[in-house]
């Protein structure tokens, strides 16, 4: 369980592009979340909570994007997702694809800022 | 003049911070000349037994080293301590995984130009540990046949972080009926490619096979300059 780790960087991170912006504040953070990044989504909903505690982010929300693994077929010669994360294969011909181009995002894409 | 909230693009990675760090880290040990593993699995796979009799038997033909993550003793590097190379311990305390300033702060004052292997034995912890970049040349994700065949599907990211595969434990697999080639199919199925290699630490069977591997990985091994001719 690293989560709370993660959500104590995620309001680091965030507290201070907000300064840098001159905001007093943030409403929400949007997260983009892969599923090879190793964090679970309701973990971290749960840590991000109580990681805003006492901070400029108390009280603002975590819009998390679960984006796909994309990888890049060597057969295709495509960018593909795959059948599963236990089945690294490409979702069209089946070919094992170790190039995983996607899929590893842990990321704050935008926030909404408090005027 | 608005009130209304003001929606901006940030697009930074949550784990810059340690990326950095890891970045530099792995500059750092190009720079010098050494080859930088790290050793993950779960509790009890065997990593510090492993890692005792590659020390051992790697100390005699060049420097190695290592840093031993744990979250409370000491008990690892004592045991590591045996194999007469220096070993470092970082204590994590409630930290369920290592983090590249911890190995940053290892380091600190260390020569790494008087090394040719450091590796960094990571918590016993198939989850939390895939995250975090810690700068390693390899990543080896350690897996011992009493643990079940199914592993890797169980935990498909640290397997797929990995570059290498061990099978560890391997004098017990026919005490515990080991399926060797399900095995092999799930790490290749969350890793496709990945090079899988058994052992026994404690029986040494598989040992110089492993020993000949590192040495083809290492820049100056006299066998990689055959390799690369």
């Amino acid at each position: 369980m690293h989560e709370l780790s993660i959500a104590m960087s995620i309001v680091d991170l965030a507290c201070e592009e907000a300064e840098m912006r001159g905001a007093p504040g943030v409403d929400v953070v949007y997260l983009k979340l892969g599923p090879l990044s190793g964090v679970v989504k309701e973990a971290l909903l749960f840590s991000y909570e109580i990681a805003c505690q006492q901070t400029p982010l108390e009280g603002s929300k975590l819009l998390i994007e679960e984006v796909p693994i994309v990888v890049n077929c060597p057969v295709c010669r495509e960018r593909r997702s795959v059948q599963s994360t236990q089945s690294l294969c490409c979702a069209i011909c089946g070919t094992p694809t170790p190039e995983i181009l996607e899929g590893r995002e842990l990321m704050v894409t935008a926030m909404e800022l408090r005027p | 003049m608005t009130l209304e909230p003001r929606l901006v693009e940030v697009r930074k990675n949550v784990l810059k911070q340690n990326d950095v760090l890891a970045r530099a880290l792995r500059e750092r040990f190009r720079e010098a000349g050494v080859l930088a593993i790290s050793l993950v699995s779960s509790p009890g796979a065997g990593k510090t037994a492993f890692l005792e009799r590659t020390l051992t038997l790697l100390h005699t033909r060049y420097k190695v080293a290592a840093l031993v993550g744990d979250l409370a003793t000491e008990n690892d590097a004592a045991r590591l301590a045996r194999s007469q190379a220096p070993v470092q311990q970082i204590i994590t305390g409630t930290v369920c995984h290592l983090e590249a300033a911890m190995v940053q702060n290892a380091l600190d004052g260390w020569n790494l130009r008087d090394l040719d292997f450091l590796f960094i034995e990571n918590v016993g912890n198939l989850v939390c540990p895939s995250s975090y970049d810690l700068g390693e040349d390899l990543r080896f994700v350690l897996l011992s046949v009493t643990e079940g065949e199914d592993k890797p599907l169980k935990y498909p990211t640290i397997f797929n972080s990995a570059d290498v595969a061990i099978i560890t434990k391997s004098d017990l697999a026919a005490a515990v009926e080991f399926d060797e080639v399900l095995t092999r199919r799930n790490i290749q199925a969350v890793r496709p490619g990945i090079q899988v290699l058994k052992l026994s630490a404690k029986t040494g069977a598989g040992m110089p096979d492993f020993l000949e591997f590192l040495e083809r990985l290492h820049p100056r091994s006299h066998r990689a300059a055959a390799v690369a001719k």
